[in-house]
């Protein structure tokens, strides 16, 4: 039987791969050698909770100011009115804190999933939603794996909300509004490629504080956001059952075999048509009749 | 569409009417009405519109349950996902009459592609009323926003370009109504290539539904996830689609008695047998599918979880029990049989599409989304909707009833 998906795809897609739409497909899939863009790098080591970070996103957004702040036991969560929140975990190496928004994903399955090229990944690297295209359909909150977007469902004009690393600071050559205010520089802006460098000269250099493992290399295809910290993900609320591969593959197979069945299909339908047209005659002779 | 006729000589062919008093005369309400189904729809459809103004006023959040971590609810779940499997009928069948020349389903087909056409105006259209910015629904339509990489794009136009092809399909029954002769002869020449068309997309959008939920992998409990989602949800629309076909035959051919021929209504039996067998192979397909992804997926430790004997519930009670009772129906020639399996098929169908879009959706979750009344009302309301203006048409149309004289000599 053929079980095996990529048998059946490639069967489908032997005619389909040389056609324009599955190129235009590809498109998708351009952040494989996403080296240059730009990312940030958080310290759990570093961050004191000082929620100047949430104060300052909020600033930039017209948002409303934080009234709660971390604690022990209590995940806040990103909401339509805050676009990062910082979070405090009891671990095997005492109160760790942990700054949670948009990862900025390589190969978003957000802007893979949306119909409109609403969200969006610019070529710096932010990963933004843009309100003139965006329908609402909430299709990226629901492909999402890190569960970023948020919707305003209580608004009749409503928007999607999510972290877009400050981008219009970043076009006029600013850093983000966290990563400039931040007191512990626990936020590091820059170039993917130096902040997985960084990251992994600071694990080197200290090996006994830094759990070896940088969040966001590999999950999901590798992230603009990526993580250090004392301990390893886990004991942090992090998701670590995501996929290394990226989350866009996963519906490219079935976008992939499209245009080939859109060719081959009205074809072998056409045939059946013209082969079984003598019966049209012998109208009872259905063979379910006896 | 209909309006363009006008230039037809149509005077002549509606006993001297002019197409305006025909077509005021039309609009009159035919039948009975204070029946029990209006005597519940009307409420129902007039609260519906109330709650439809509040939403489009307050916000999506303000009538339903939906939250940040569930986005999409019975709107989506039932509404579109399911009724979009249940209108696959129609692909189904123009297939087994145009393309393999069945003529034996030939007098079902045009009520059946009415049913797909107008369930996919109302289904798909309930997504309008679930789109936060419904404003700009034309973007990946017109304009430069296409998200080619998107499911959820292909999926639109895939609703869109369907419901032209299905327009197309049933266009000669509007043309004989209207009388327009020319008109038919056109429409009825446009046929097969609608019908292939329209069968292409079918296949491709019916498994697209289900492609939506590939990224959602780590969301889906993993009885219900697989990267087969979209061959399980093709080959399910099709005895989805015919169980409704079986389901709302057994319906009109008690409403709309007086509609039918005499012939027709004898052969109406044997179509149903007929069907149930189609439908019983789909069945054995589709659970063969799932048994072998089952052990493909090495899924054994999960079935001794409350949603383990959910599953083993939809896949026992709901493919297996009336896959087998098609099979039963089929030989002992019990028509009852036929139509208790196609209820029980479309309830195993209905709780296939929620258990992938609500109730296997986040399904660890500590507060787990529920419709609230008020989407249920919503979700009546498009029903309903749909069946009053089906019965308008069938009570109106040459659906159900044979062509006219003129036209079946025109076929000739
Ligand atoms: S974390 Fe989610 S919202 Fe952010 S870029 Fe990745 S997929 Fe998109
Ligand atoms: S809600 Fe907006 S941004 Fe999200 S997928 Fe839909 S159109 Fe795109």
């Amino acid at each position: 039987m053929g079980l095996d998906r990529r048998v059946f795809m490639k069967t489908l897609g032997l005619a389909g791969t040389t056609l324009a739409l599955g190129k235009s497909l590809t498109a998708a899939g351009k952040g494989k050698d996403s080296t240059e863009f730009y990312g940030i790098l958080y310290d759990s080591t570093r961050c004191v909770g000082c929620q100047t970070c949430e104060n300052t996103c909020a600033e930039n957004h017209s948002l409303p100011a934080p009234t709660d702040s971390p604690e022990a036991g209590v995940i806040r969560k990103t909401d339509e009115n805050r676009r990062t929140v910082v979070n405090l975990f009891k671990t095997t190496k005492g109160d760790v804190f942990v700054k949670n928004q948009c990862m900025h994903c390589n190969e978003p399955a957000c802007a893979a999933a949306c119909l409109t090229q609403a969200m969006y990944k610019t070529k710096e690297g932010p990963v933004i939603w843009r309100g003139n295209k965006c329908m609402g359909c909430r299709y990226c909150m629901v492909s999402c794996p890190f569960d970023v977007p948020k919707f305003e469902f209580h608004s009749a004009n409503p928007k999607i909300t999510k972290c877009d690393m400050c981008y219009d600071r970043i076009q006029e050559g600013k850093k983000p509004a966290c990563a400039e205010n931040c007191p512990a520089e626990a936020i590091m802006f820059g170039t993917r490629r130096e902040l997985i460098h960084e990251a992994r000269k600071r694990i080197g250099e200290q090996p006994d504080v830094y759990s070896d493992i940088i969040y966001g290399e590999h999950e999901a295809g590798g992230t603009g956001e990526v993580y250090v910290a004392q301990v390893p993900p886990i004991e942090l609320g992090f998701k670590t059952n995501l996929q290394n591969e990226s989350y866009p593959a996963l519906s490219k197979g079935f976008l992939y075999a499209v245009p080939s069945v859109f060719v081959l299909l009205p074809v072998l339908l056409l045939g059946i048509h013209e082969t079984t047209r003598t019966n049209k005659n012998n109208q009872n002779e259905g063979d379910e009749n006896e | 569409m209909k309006m363009s006729n006008i230039t037809y000589p149509i005077a002549k062919d509606n006993d001297g009417k002019t197409i305006w008093k025909f077509l005021i005369s039309e609009f009159k309400p035919k039948g009975k009405i204070f029946t029990p189904f209006n005597i519940i729809s009307v409420p129902v459809i007039l609260l519906g519109i109330v709650l439809i103004v509040i939403r489009f006023w307050k916000g999506i959040g303000s009538i339903t349950n939906l939250t940040q971590e569930v986005p999409w609810g019975l709107w989506i779940g039932f509404d579109v996902v399911t009724g979009v499997a249940f209108a696959g009928g129609a692909y189904v069948l123009t297939f087994i009459v145009y393309i393999l020349n069945n003529q034996k389903y030939h007098s079902i087909v045009r009520i059946t592609v009415l049913n797909g056409f107008l369930a996919y105006v109302f289904y798909a259209g309930a997504l309008l009323l679930d789109l936060g910015r419904p404003w700009n629904v034309i973007n990946p339509i017109i304009g430069n926003s296409f998200g080619t990489s998107s499911v959820l794009f292909l999926v639109a136009w895939h609703f869109l370009l369907y419901m032209l092809a299905q327009l197309i399909e049933f266009s000669p029954a509007v043309a004989e109504w209207l009388g327009a002769k020319r008109a038919r002869k056109i429409l009825s020449g446009m046929t097969i290539a609608a019908v292939i068309f329209g069968i292409t997309l079918s296949t491709l959008h019916q498994s697209g539904l289900g492609a939506l939920y590939l990224m959602a992998k780590d969301k889906i409990h993993p009885l219900w996830y697989s990267e087969f989602i979209p061959i399980l949800f093709l080959v399910s629309s099709i005895f989805a689609g015919l169980s409704m076909v079986i389901f709302e035959g057994s319906i009109s051919h008690k409403v709309f008695f007086n509609q039918i021929s005499e012939k027709h209504h004898k052969e109406q039996d044997g179509i149903v047998r007929g069907l149930s067998r189609i439908c019983a192979g789909a069945m054995f397909a589709y659970f063969a599918l799932q048994v072998l992804i089952f052990i493909h997926q090495k899924r054994w430790d999960l079935l001794g979880t409350p949603m383990g004997y959910w599953y083993l519930l939809e896949m026992i009670g709901f493919v297996l029990v009336p896959m087998l009772m098609f099979v039963s129906g089929y030989r002992s020639k019990s028509i009852n049989m036929i139509k208790t399996a196609a209820i029980l098929t479309m309830v195993g169908v209905i709780l296939n599409r929620l258990n992938v879009t609500v109730i296997g959706f986040k399904w660890e979750e500590a507060i787990r989304y529920v419709p609230s009344w008020m989407e249920v009302v919503v979700t009546l309301t498009v029903i309903f909707t749909e069946i009053w203006i089906f019965r308008w048409v069938v009570r109106r149309m040459p659906v159900l009833r044979d062509a006219p004289l003129w036209a079946k000599n025109q076929d000739k």
